[in-house]
């Protein structure tokens, strides 16, 4: 068995309310940001899981995610997936 | 006897006694039932009071649907029984897959904590089957996550299931179609983001919402007189 490190990133589905977003972007220009737009805030879920090999730790990820991490009906999630050296 | 409502009680939960009370003061028999249960103590009713169950953490509701009691309420509601979440508990049962579709953030980026008023738009399902249709309740609200959302083909699918259970006249946080409450397939599965146990008595300044809970109560009545 191998370890792999996840990192999921999940962000509201396009036309989902993101009021963090929303503050967080009008206020930059306070600090005289006033170029920057589309500010999105997700979060970011990281774990390790143990596997047979990376489509399998993948699988696995990604059904987790389906099934708790995200909602798809709101929410849509990337996977970034890196195997740990063994100790 | 009167019809015996269980409550259902996570960490996190700040509305139960308030349902207990209506209930109560209704006619009915209210049981609280902690969230750590894996039965139901012979209820013939649920609710999921509104609150934020297990901190909100992940997304409201989310955590919710894995403390035991919710595997018994889910076979209740598979079996029929009247199961009703207001507010948080209607966030819950999205999660738990009870209610299609789910609660976003609201339109205005503010939590509403407001009278609104509600139309009742169907009246066969255990939260409206002593109300009329078009009736309009006045009935508080007091939620951040209240925006309903679901992709067009449920919509369609509520729509011509008459399954949108109240509609806000004024739509006050962005949910679609003006969404304030839909049922399941079987009609006894219901979410509503307003608080009917808030509205149950003229003292509290509306009555309003009494005869929702008592359209739960003899939703709870009627399977008791079934099963005996």
């Amino acid at each position: 068995m191998a370890r792999f490190e996840a990192r999921v990133d999940i962000t509201h589905l396009p036309g989902i309310l993101d009021p963090q977003g929303a503050t967080v972007e009008r206020s930059l220009p306070a600090l005289g940001y006033d170029n920057v737009s589309e500010v999105r805030v997700g979060k970011s879920i990281r774990l390790v899981v143990e596997a047979s090999d990376e489509s399998a730790a993948r699988a696995q990820v990604d059904e987790m995610c389906r099934r708790l991490l995200a909602n798809p009906v709101i929410e849509a999630y990337e996977i970034d997936l890196s195997e740990l050296s063994s100790t | 006897m009167s019809a015996r409502v269980g409550i259902v009680l996570f960490p996190g939960t700040n509305c139960e006694h308030d349902v207990a009370w209506a209930v109560d003061h209704l006619g009915g028999s209210a049981e609280l039932l902690w969230h750590g249960e894996r039965g139901l103590h012979g209820a013939d009713a649920v609710v999921i009071p509104g609150g934020f169950a297990h901190g909100d953490y992940l997304r409201t509701g989310a955590i919710a649907r894995f403390s035991p009691v919710m595997e018994a309420v889910a076979t209740f509601a598979t079996a029929g029984g009247p199961v009703v979440g207001i507010c948080n508990g209607f966030q819950v049962l999205t999660e738990a897959g009870l209610l299609p579709g789910a609660l976003q953030k609201n339109t205005g980026l503010k939590f509403l904590c407001e009278t609104v008023e509600c139309r009742v738009e169907t009246t066969t399902t255990v939260l409206t089957n002593q109300a009329q249709r078009g009736t309009v309740l006045r009935l508080p609200i007091n939620h951040f996550e209240g925006n309903y959302v679901c992709d067009d083909a449920t919509l369609d699918r509520l729509r011509a299931d008459d399954r949108i259970v109240a509609r806000y006249v004024r739509n006050p946080n962005g949910s679609l179609d003006s969404i304030a409450g839909v049922c399941n397939e079987g009609r006894n599965v219901v979410g509503l983001m307003p608080h009917p146990e808030r509205a149950s008595d003229t003292l509290i300044g509306s009555a309003d919402g009494a005869v929702l809970l008592r359209s739960l109560l003899t939703a709870a009545s009627d399977r008791v007189a079934v099963a005996s």
